[in-house]
């Protein structure tokens, strides 16, 4: 147990220190969420005078909790493509024949980029609140959003590992990434309310994963939350995270049989 | 005689090859023993088995059957004991390029259990015996080929293992910085405490590195034994004739089979290779056999066997014919 607690920290430690040196990464990283929530803001800004629309608030408090988790999701399906680069190298190799834990390599990743999904979801919130957005639910709005995006972002990040050492190959896994990607953003109460969509789509949401940490964050942040619909989402996302950590941890034996 | 450090057993290993075609077989029952302190070289033709076998013995990849004990351990039921006394030197740089020298190797160490004042000191001294320590705390994205590929070897050093397996180590190097690396391979050699797996498809890197070799052919053991026995084992010398015209080929074949004082004879193209225990005596018989059969003789040499002639011999190829094919 603290060998793979040691080896998560190293391997953390190692994406962290590449991802500050990489200036314009950080700066993308950063503006993009940004970019997102201004933009998404203006486009869809009058879907809140729909009739029957249930926004609870302003457009931008009814955004922000949906671009954090569309964030979370589109940085986290990126992540496989460190295995992709290691196994081009030898790195993957030189990891693989040492001791270290396989579950630790799939920690390591997923604590990466759950750090790089709090500093997204601080600059959403930041922007949202200077842009007139208003969050009552306070301190426990941000934490149970911060959890709610860290969760999603496990899950994420743990599938695009898997598909990494499934598929071994950067267009692969990119293109398989993208093409979850937006239809989980948009089959979702991410940017719009579902009740105003075709009944397939609520359908299709409720088994959503984005759309369980979009309402648990919605809910909490924009206060008085309904707690019957926050928590069965937060055990869901927990769950479904622990599992996900699970396959891309065995994922790495497919990926030796076929070495 | 000491216990073998690497005891590899029929070894089998096929890959998929897609659908409806045959598994391409990789390994074919490759067997051998490697007795502690030596450097033992895996020569073989690009395809050959070579990268499969270091997979198998380095546990990243498990063989289809066969058995192999790598450091005491068996590298299928036991890998991570394997893993702790085995250092890895792949063919493709294992640095992590966003990361420093010095940063690649503490990981490393840390990895492998070294307390972080260990681990800093060894990687101290491995980066000065590497001549790599003024590069150290630069990425190693900016490092040159060969400076890169001395830290692969100075990862795979990292924990002082009993066995370092070194896959074709100098593919990619220029010439320096390939007599560099043989040298700090020769220095390991030295070194009592680790033995040396080392492929190459090179064969004058293996002639002078490796205290003992396999010649591996479509995933089987061609022959095994030190460079000189493997020589000796030819009994004398080359005879190498070259032909004016390739269609007189057979016909001087043929005619060089007859004379007592040639043996093996083997056609390649316009060239003949023949085997003499009368050393260079034989060149004007056979400029004066060849002669009367009106057959003109370019040019003949006689020289010492060299390994491509033990190949020649074992695989009934010429060693740069097989790699061309492969």
């Amino acid at each position: 147990m603290t060998t793979l607690i040691s080896h998560s920290t190293y391997l953390t430690g190692r994406s962290l220190r590449a991802f500050a040196r990489q200036p314009v990464f950080v700066l993308i990283t950063l503006i993009q969420p940004m970019f997102w929530l201004l933009l998404f803001g203006k486009l869809f800004e009058s879907v809140v005078r729909i009739p029957g629309f249930h926004a609870g608030g302003s457009f931008m408090d009814y955004l922000a909790p949906g671009v954090v988790m569309m964030t979370a999701l589109f940085s986290a399906m990126w992540a496989g493509t460190v295995y992709i680069d290691d196994m081009n190298r030898g790195v993957m190799d030189r990891l693989l024949a040492s001791p270290v834990r396989r579950g630790a390599m799939v920690n390591g990743t997923l604590a990466y980029q759950s750090t790089t999904s709090i500093i997204q979801t601080a600059v959403v919130l930041l922007v949202a609140l200077a842009a007139g957005g208003r969050f009552h639910g306070g301190a426990v709005g941000v934490l149970i959003t911060l959890v709610a995006a860290i969760l999603l972002t496990v899950i994420c990040a743990a599938l695009s590992n898997a598909i990494a050492l499934m598929a071994r190959q950067q267009e692969a896994l990119i293109g398989i990434s993208q093409f979850l990607s937006l239809p989980a953003t948009f089959l979702s109460s991410a940017v719009m309310d579902p009740s105003l969509a075709p009944h397939w789509i609520q359908v299709v949401a409720r088994y959503n994963p984005l759309d369980w940490a979009v309402v648990a964050s919605r809910e909490t942040l924009l206060g008085s939350p309904d707690w019957g619909a926050v928590w069965p989402r937060l055990v869901a996302l927990t769950v479904l995270a622990v599992v996900m950590a699970g396959v891309a941890t065995r994922t790495f034996r497919a990926y030796q049989r076929s070495l | 005689m000491p216990n073998p450090v690497v005891q590899a057993e029929g070894l089998h290993k096929s890959y998929p090859s897609g659908r409806g075609k045959p598994p391409v077989r990789a390994l074919d029952g490759l067997g051998f023993d490697v007795e502690p302190g030596t450097v033992y070289g895996l020569l073989g033709p690009n395809g050959a088995g070579k990268s499969t076998t270091v997979k198998i013995l380095s546990t990243l990849s498990r063989a289809n059957s066969g058995r192999a004990i790598v450091a005491g351990a068996d590298v299928a039921s036991q890998p991570d004991v394997v893993r702790r006394r085995i250092g890895l030197v792949s063919q493709r740089p294992s640095s992590d390029p966003m990361a420093t020298g010095r940063e690649n190797l503490m990981l490393t160490a840390r990895i492998q259990g070294l307390s972080k004042p260990d681990a800093s000191a060894r990687t101290g001294v491995l980066l000065d015996r590497l001549g790599i320590a003024e590069a150290a705390d630069r990425l190693v994205k900016t490092w040159s080929g060969g400076m890169a590929r001395k830290l692969d070897v100075a990862i795979g050093l990292v924990h002082r293992p009993q066995v370092l397996f070194l896959d074709e180590p100098t593919t990619g190097l220029d010439p320096e910085a390939r007599a560099e690396m043989w040298a700090e391979i020769a220095r390991m050699a030295g070194d009592d405490a680790m033995t040396v797996l080392l492929t190459t498809h090179y064969l004058d890197e293996a002639d002078r590195l490796a205290d003992r070799l396999a010649i591996i052919d479509h995933g089987k053991l061609a022959v095994e034994g030190t460079p000189d026995e493997l020589k000796n084992q030819l009994h004398g010398d080359v005879v190498h004739v070259e032909l004016g015209a390739p269609d007189e080929t057979w016909a001087a074949v043929e005619r060089m089979r007859t004379m007592d004082e040639l043996t093996d004879v083997v056609a390649d193209g316009a060239a003949i290779r023949a085997r003499t225990r009368t050393g260079a005596r034989v060149v004007p018989q056979l400029f004066s056999a060849l002669e009367t059969i009106g057959v003109t003789v370019v040019s003949a040499t006689v020289a010492r066997p060299s390994l491509d002639d033990v190949y020649l011999r074992h695989a009934g190829r010429r060693y740069e014919t097989a790699e061309a094919v492969a």
